[in-house]
């Protein structure tokens, strides 16, 4: 199931002006406030009706405004995941999960016992929603989506309005949804951390218009769009296998570019995990440090070397298959002399892969 | 009870209590369609439109009662039409009655039921939009369940209003016994007559309790429904 979409819509001295493909698995739309994600988000769902634009469902054409075609919400099978959880208060939170079932066709939708399951929602389906603490609204409402049985799941910031505790309590849900449902999802973020963990494609806007659509890793670690992210929040992507827990409690990772230890790991050997670099928790050196305390050291190839706003420079390193940015002066890069194609040695402490921050 | 009214008494209390249930549940759906265009319609005419609900509100109700017999009257365009093609008579009919109390407590019902519609949350029906229900079922499903409260309030406000209704039905159906003559109709009447202030206040009372009853069933009843969709 892939959805594409053509829009451009006017609006208060705005202007959006997008184009983007959303293949399967998680499509976070990543934006700063105002840069008009929500406003693709309403389109894609028939909220919002554009001035031109044109997207498709594979090949079933919800809206084409030269065509006329305006399939309305009802009809569109998209399930929408609001910021604000929008439960019907004259419900039950189970009467809730079951209204978008009732409307669905007959036929082989999601089961609701596995749902519930799959979200822990079950002590609370004979409450009412205005009883609810706002994480447990925010997973009935991602029920309730799921259960209309939508061929396309919409998220608009659904953590936004809640804290880092409710947060962490949902998140995992989010990633058993991506890997257990098979169900494409557009979600719509501005947190980084989110990105880094639930992302397989990212589209990256601002100002109204995409400034990098890619696999999460690429766009991520791709300096051109560092600023967009913020440089604090700068970073790449790695994937890696937990391989051991060793006997001082440090875990083994493989990735394609070596081998990392961390404190803590939260999946269980076997398993892969995502970890997020921090680009200014990223050192470089021209040969490897020996008789140094940081334990992870990535051999790589400096890919680019992007000359920041101030003092500073991103490098882009080529580890294995992964990338990797780091954030140096630009005072070291003109010292080690980095361009592309150059080997260098990559030093991340230890502690700069925050357990937050992996995805299991 | 039949005791202590006598016939004509009687008569007029039980005329009343049709006229206004009568009134009240013909205008609800009225009421319900022209609150939601109030408050969700944009459309010319809009203030028109609030203008004309609101009149009887604020017009004497001797002139409500006497464009009521203009327009409804053996004479008047709409009278005239409706007995010829449907054999509906309103002048000097309880029908008539339950017109003019219709329409005066229009206003009373249409403005509780908007200022409930205006606070239903229209983001809860473009969720419901977005889980497949058509518009038709967004209404039926979520809007209608959370303005019930105000329904109930307003159709009670309307049908303590058609109680009491008397400067326009007199007018327009002027006061027959066991025709068009309304518990405040009777009342009138008993007090023209000399000695007849007993009956007046046996009436009186009747209907104080009324009103009183109606008020405090609407107050009860809308607020054990909001306690329910509030879910405590």
């Amino acid at each position: 199931m892939t959805l594409s979409v053509t829009l451009g819509h006017s609006f208060g001295g705005f202007t959006l002006d997008v184009a983007f493909e959303a293949p399967p698995g998680v499509t976070v739309l990543f934006g700063r406030s105002g840069c008009g994600k929500t406003t693709v988000v309403n389109a894609v769902a028939g909220l919002l009706r554009p001035q031109r634009g044109r997207i498709m469902l594979d090949d079933q054409r919800l809206l084409d405004t030269n065509a006329r075609v305006a399939v309305p919400p009802h009809r569109r099978r998209i399930g929408y995941v609001f910021q604000d959880a929008r439960l019907f208060p004259h419900m039950t939170v189970r009467q809730n999960l079951s209204y978008g079932r009732w409307f669905a066709r007959r036929g082989n939708g999601p089961d609701i016992g596995h749902i519930v399951d799959l979200l822990g929602i079950g002590p609370l389906l004979t409450r009412r929603p205005g009883l609810l603490s706002g994480g447990e609204r925010q997973r009935v409402a991602i029920g309730r989506a799921i259960l209309s049985n939508p061929r396309l799941l919409l998220m608009d910031e659904p953590l936004a309005a809640l804290d880092e505790g409710r947060k962490a309590e949902i998140l995992p849900y989010l990633e058993r949804l991506r890997d257990g449902l098979g169900l494409p999802i557009l979600y719509v973020s501005h947190s980084v951390a989110e990105v880094a963990r639930l992302a397989t494609t990212v589209i990256l806007l601002d100002g109204g218009r995409v400034r990098a659509a890619g696999p999460a890793a690429c766009v991520l670690s791709d300096p051109q769009a560092a600023p967009l992210f913020g440089l604090r929040e700068a970073g790449a992507i790695l994937t890696a296998r937990v391989t051991a827990r060793e006997a001082d409690g440090l875990v083994r990772l493989d990735c394609q570019a070596g081998t990392l230890w961390l404190p803590d790991a939260p999946a269980a050997p076997g398993n892969s995990v995502r970890l997020r670099v921090l680009a200014q928790d990223v050192m470089l050196a021209l040969t490897r440090p020996e008789e140094i305390s940081a334990l992870n050291v990535l051999a790589g190839t400096v890919q680019e070397v992007i000359p920041g706003a101030g003092h500073d420079a991103l490098v882009r390193l080529r580890v294995g298959d992964d990338a990797l940015l780091a954030r140096i002066t630009a005072r070291s890069a003109g010292a080690l002399a980095l361009a592309p194609g150059r080997p260098v040695f990559a030093v991340l402490k230890s502690v700069a892969v925050a357990p937050e921050s992996m995805g299991a | 009870m039949t005791d202590w009214l006598s016939p004509d008494e009687w008569r007029a209390v039980a005329l009343s209590l049709r006229v206004s249930s009568v009134a009240t549940l013909v205008s609800l759906p009225f009421g319900i369609l022209t609150a939601l265009a109030l408050a969700r319609g944009r459309f010319p005419g809009h203030g028109l439109l609030n203008g004309l609900v609101h009149l009887p509100l604020i017009l004497p109700p001797v002139v409500t009662g006497y464009l009521l017999l203009l327009t409804f009257g053996r004479k008047g365009y709409v009278g005239q039409f409706l007995d010829q093609w449907f054999g509906i008579v309103f002048a000097f009919r309880w029908t008539g009655a339950a017109l003019a109390a219709g329409i005066m407590g229009f206003p009373l019902m249409v403005r509780a039921i908007r200022l409930a519609i205006e606070a239903v949350d229209p983001k809860l029906e473009q969720a419901a939009s977005t889980l497949g229900a058509s518009r038709l079922w967004v209404f039926l499903t979520v809007t209608l369940p959370l303005i019930l409260p105000g329904i109930v309030a307003g159709a009670i406000l309307a049908f303590a209003k058609a109680m009491g209704e008397f400067g326009a039905t007199i007018t327009f159906v002027s006061n027959i016994p066991g025709q068009t003559q309304t518990l405040p109709s009777a009342i009138y009447a008993f007090l023209q007559v000399p000695g007849g202030e007993t009956q007046a206040a046996r009436l009186v009372l009747i209907a104080i309790a009324v009103a009183m009853a109606a008020l405090l069933l609407s107050e009860w009843v809308s607020r054990s429904i909001a306690r329910r969709i509030a879910g405590a």
